[in-house]
C-alpha cells in the first residue's frame, strides 16, 4: 500500500510520483531475478541518475536537486520498498560524494562535481579493512607522499559496488597517529594499481556487489586528497552521521515492504475456513509490524528535519539507525512468520527481506556502535 | 521549427475505470494521467528538437480542469508550453467534434509539425489524427514507427503485417507514430522543477471561435446507447494430470474450444 507522506513542498510530492512510477515499472518487476542471479544493475543507476534521483540532496549550485533530507530519505525508503540493494547503493552513492561536495577545495568542486552529480556516475565509500571494521583507528592502508603524489598501499574491505564505481572516496593513513593520521582521497575509477577482489558470496543484496579494493604502488595525485592531511577521521565520520540516516530509510522501507507482503497474504490466506488475517492472534502480530514500521519512519524523520534546519543530529540519526534497523530485522522476521512454510520459500520475498534486514544492523557503524555513540552523547558529562 | 503535440487526459488504466450517467468516460471523478499513447508523441517531439537548432514544443490539450495534468507531465518531460482548451459545452463530444476544437487551437500555433499518439487508451478510435489533418489541410502520415525530419523533408516508416512503407513529405504535416516508434523518458527532477515555471495558455470555445452547438453530446454524431461492464471472468477450468492422462485431456479440452 502507498505511504501516505508528509511532505514539504508540492514538488516532492511530484517526485515522490516519479519515483513511484520508476519503482513500479523498472525497478519491481527485476528485483527477484537479479537478485537470486547476484546481478548488479548498473544500468538502473544511469536511469536513476539521468533522472536526477542520484543527486538530490546536493545543492542546485553543485548540479544536484537541493533537496532536504526530509525528501530525500522518503525517496529512499521507495527505492528500499521496491529494490533494497539498489537503495542502499544510491544511499552509498550519496556518502561517496557528500565528503568531495563538502570538504573540496573550490577547484576540486568545479572539476569533478559536475561529473559525480550530473547523472552517469557511481560512487563507492572505501573506509573499512580486513582489520578495521568497528575500528576505524586501525585503518592500514598507507598513502605516502611522493613528489606531488601520494602512492597507496594497502587493501580495503567491503566495498560496496567497489568494481562497478567511477570513483572512490578512500580514507589512507598518512601519519601514524591513530585518530589524526588518516586522510581522504578521491580516487577515479581507472587509476592504475587498483584491483579487486573476488565478489563475496553474502547472506543477502547479492545483487550489490562487494569486493575488496586493493591498492599496489597506485599514484593518486596530491591534488585529489579532499580536505588537509589528518582530516580524514573527521571526513570519514561526519559522512557517517547522514549515511546512516540513509541507512535507517532504507531499513524502514524493506520493513514496509515485508508488512506489506504480510497483510496482502494473510487477506488471501485460509485456514480454519477464513482468512488468517480474521484471527486476532494474527492481527496483533501486524499490528506490532506496523507499529515498528511507522515509529522507524517517524524516528529517521525527526533526525532529518534537525539536520535540515542546521542542528546537531549526530545522536538522533545513531537512534534512527538502530531502531528502523532493529525494526527492520524484527519486521521482516514476523513476515516470514504471517507467511507460514511458505515464507521459508523462495516462492515468496519475506525470506530474502529477511536475509536483507540482516545486514542493516552491521554496515555503516554496528547496532553496538550506535548504542556507543548514543550512550556517549548522553554521558558527555561522565567523569572519566 | 514549430511542433504542436496533441495529448489526451485519459482515467488511468490501472485504477478503476468509471462511467458518468450520460455514459459518458468519467474523466473528473478519477485519476487520470497523460494517455500512454501520446507519451511517444512528445517524446518523438523532444527527439527531433534535440537534432534541431531552433525547435519549440507546445502541447495542446482538449479535456475538464483536470486535464491540465496531461500537460504538467509533458512540460515535465521537456515541453516547451501548452495550451489547454476546456469548457462545459465540450463534454461529450465524440471524435468529429474533439477534432474541431483541437483543430482551432492547433491551427493558430502555426506549427511545422503536429504530432500526435496512434490512439487514446480510453476511446481507441485513432480517427482523431486523421480527422485534425483534414481539418487542419495537411498531409497526414498516420502510425509511424519511424519519424526522421531533415530540413522541411520529413520521412516516416509505416510497418504492418506484411510489408514496411517508407513515406515522405515536405513540412508542414501531421505525423501520429506508435508505441514502436520510441522508448519515453521519464520526467527528471529539474523537469518536475522547471514545468512549474512553463506557460500554459487556457482557452475556452468563445476564444476560438467556435459555437457551443458544435460540440458536445448533442452535436455528436453517433451515441451510446447502453453500457454494461465486462461481467468479472469466471473460475478457469483445471485438467488433473495426477492420474498421467492430462495430457491428452488438455488436448481435448483445447481442442474443443477451437484454440487448436
Ligand atoms: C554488505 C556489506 C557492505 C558494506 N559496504 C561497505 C562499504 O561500502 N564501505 C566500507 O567502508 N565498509 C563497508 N562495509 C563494512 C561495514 O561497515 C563493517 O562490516 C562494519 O563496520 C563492521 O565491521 P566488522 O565487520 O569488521 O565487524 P567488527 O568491528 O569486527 O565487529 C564484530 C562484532 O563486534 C562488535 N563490536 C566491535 N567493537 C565493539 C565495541 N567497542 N563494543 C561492543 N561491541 C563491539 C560489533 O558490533 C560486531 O557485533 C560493508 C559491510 C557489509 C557486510
Amino acid at each position: 500500500m502507498a505511504v501516505d507522506r508528509l511532505l514539504p513542498t508540492s514538488e516532492a510530492y511530484d517526485l515522490l510520483d516519479l519515483v513511484r512510477d520508476i519503482c513500479a515499472e523498472q525497478l519491481a518487476p527485476r528485483v527477484t531475478q537479479a537478485e537470486a542471479d547476484s546481478a548488479f544493475p548498473r544500468d538502473v543507476f544511469r536511469l536513476l541518475g539521468r533522472t536526477g534521483l542520484m543527486s538530490l540532496p546536493f545543492d542546485e549550485a553543485d548540479g544536484g536537486g537541493g533537496q532536504p533530507y526530509e525528501v530525500y530519505l522518503q525517496v529512499l525508503e521507495e527505492f528500499a520498498t521496491a529494490w533494497m540493494s539498489v537503495a542502499v547503493d544510491v544511499s552509498v552513492h550519496t556518502l561517496s560524494s557528500s565528503a568531495l561536495a563538502r570538504f573540496g577545495s573550490q577547484e576540486q568542486r568545479r572539476q569533478w562535481l559536475p561529473g559525480m552529480l550530473g547523472g552517469d556516475q557511481l560512487g563507492a565509500y572505501a573506509l573499512s579493512e580486513p582489520q578495521a571494521g568497528s575500528d576505524v583507528s586501525a585503518v592500514a592502508t598507507k598513502a605516502v607522499r611522493d613528489g606531488d603524489d601520494y602512492v597507496v598501499n594497502g587493501t580495503k574491505a567491503w566495498i560496496s559496488h567497489g568494481p562497478h564505481a567511477d570513483f572512490w572516496l578512500l580514507f589512507a593513513r598518512t601519519s601514524p597517529d591513530p585518530k589524526t593520521g588518516l586522510s581522504a582521497f578521491h580516487v577515479p575509477a581507472g587509476t592504475t594499481g587498483v584491483s579487486f577482489g573476488a565478489p563475496e558470496k553474502k547472506m543477502g543484496m547479492t545483487a550489490s556487489t562487494t569486493t575488496q579494493l586493493l591498492f599496489d604502488d597506485a599514484r593518486i595525485p596530491a591534488e585529489l586528497r579532499i580536505g588537509d592531511e589528518g582530516q580524514g577521521m573527521a571526513i570519514a565520520l561526519s559522512a557517517l552521521d547522514s549515511g546512516r540516516l540513509g541507512i535507517a530509510a532504507c531499513a524502514t522501507g524493506l520493513g514496509q515492504a515485508a508488512l506489506d507482503l504480510a497483510v496482502a497474504y494473510a487477506v488471501e490466506r485460509r485456514q480454519f475456513g477464513r482468512a488468517i488475517a480474521e484471527f486476532q492472534g494474527l492481527q496483533f502480530l501486524l499490528a506490532d509490524m506496523a507499529a515498528a514500521v511507522e515509529s522507524a519512519r517517524a524516528t529517521y524523520l525527526l533526525a532529518a528535519r534537525l539536520r535540515d534546519a542546521g542542528r546537531a543530529f549526530g545522536r538522533p540519526a545513531a537512534v534512527a539507525k538502530l531502531v528502523a534497523t532493529d525494526a527492520a530485522m524484527k519486521v521482516t522476521t514476523d513476515a516470514v512468520q504471517v507467511l507460514g512454510g511458505y515464507g521459508y520459500t523462495k516462492d515468496f520475498p519475506a525470506e530474502r527481506f529477511m536475509r536483507e534486514a540482516k545486514v542493516t544492523q552491521i554496515f555503516e557503524g554496528t547496532n553496538q556502535i550506535q548504542r556507543m555513540v548514543i550512550a556517549r552523547s548522553l554521558l558527555r558529562d561522565l567523569p572519566r | 521549427m514549430k511542433i504542436v503535440c496533441c495529448v489526451k487526459y485519459v482515467p488511468d488504466a490501472t485504477a478503476d475505470r468509471k462511467f458518468a450517467a450520460d455514459h459518458t468516460v468519467d474523466r473528473v471523478g478519477v485519476d487520470g494521467v497523460l494517455s500512454e499513447l501520446d507519451e511517444y508523441a512528445v517524446e518523438e517531439a523532444l527527439q527531433i528538437r534535440e537534432g534541431a537548432d531552433d525547435c519549440e514544443i507546445i502541447v495542446v490539450t482538449v479535456g475538464p480542469e483536470p486535464a491540465r495534468a496531461a500537460i504538467l507531465k509533458s512540460l515535465q518531460m521537456g515541453a516547451d508550453a501548452g495550451v489547454h482548451v476546456v469548457d462545459e459545452a465540450i463534454h461529450g463530444s465524440d471524435a468529429v467534434g474533439t477534432s474541431l476544437v483541437l483543430a482551432k487551437a492547433v491551427e493558430r500555433q502555426q506549427a511545422d509539425l503536429v504530432l500526435c499518439g496512434m490512439a487514446s487508451t480510453d476511446g481507441s478510435m485513432s480517427v482523431v489524427p486523421a480527422m485534425l489533418a483534414e481539418r487542419l489541410g495537411l498531409a497526414q502520415l498516420t502510425f509511424g514507427t519511424e519519424v526522421a525530419v531533415d530540413g522541411t523533408t520529413v520521412r516516416v516508416r509505416r510497418d504492418d503485417d506484411a510489408a514496411s512503407e517508407i513515406i515522405e513529405a515536405t513540412l508542414p504535416v501531421l505525423i501520429s507514430v506508435t508505441d514502436q516508434a520510441n522508448e519515453p523518458r521519464y520526467p527528471s527532477f529539474k523537469g518536475i522543477m522547471a514545468a512549474k515555471k512553463k506557460p500554459v495558455q487556457t482557452l475556452t470555445l468563445a476564444d476560438l471561435g467556435i459555437d457551443s452547438s458544435e460540440v458536445g453530446t448533442e452535436a455528436a454524431w453517433t451515441k451510446v446507447e447502453e453500457m454494461r461492464a465486462r461481467p468479472p471472468r469466471s473460475a478457469g477450468t483445471i485438467v488433473a494430470a495426477d492420474d498421467g492422462a492430462g495430457a491428452e485431456r488438455l488436448v481435448e479440452f483445447l481442442a474443443s474450444q477451437k484454440f487448436i
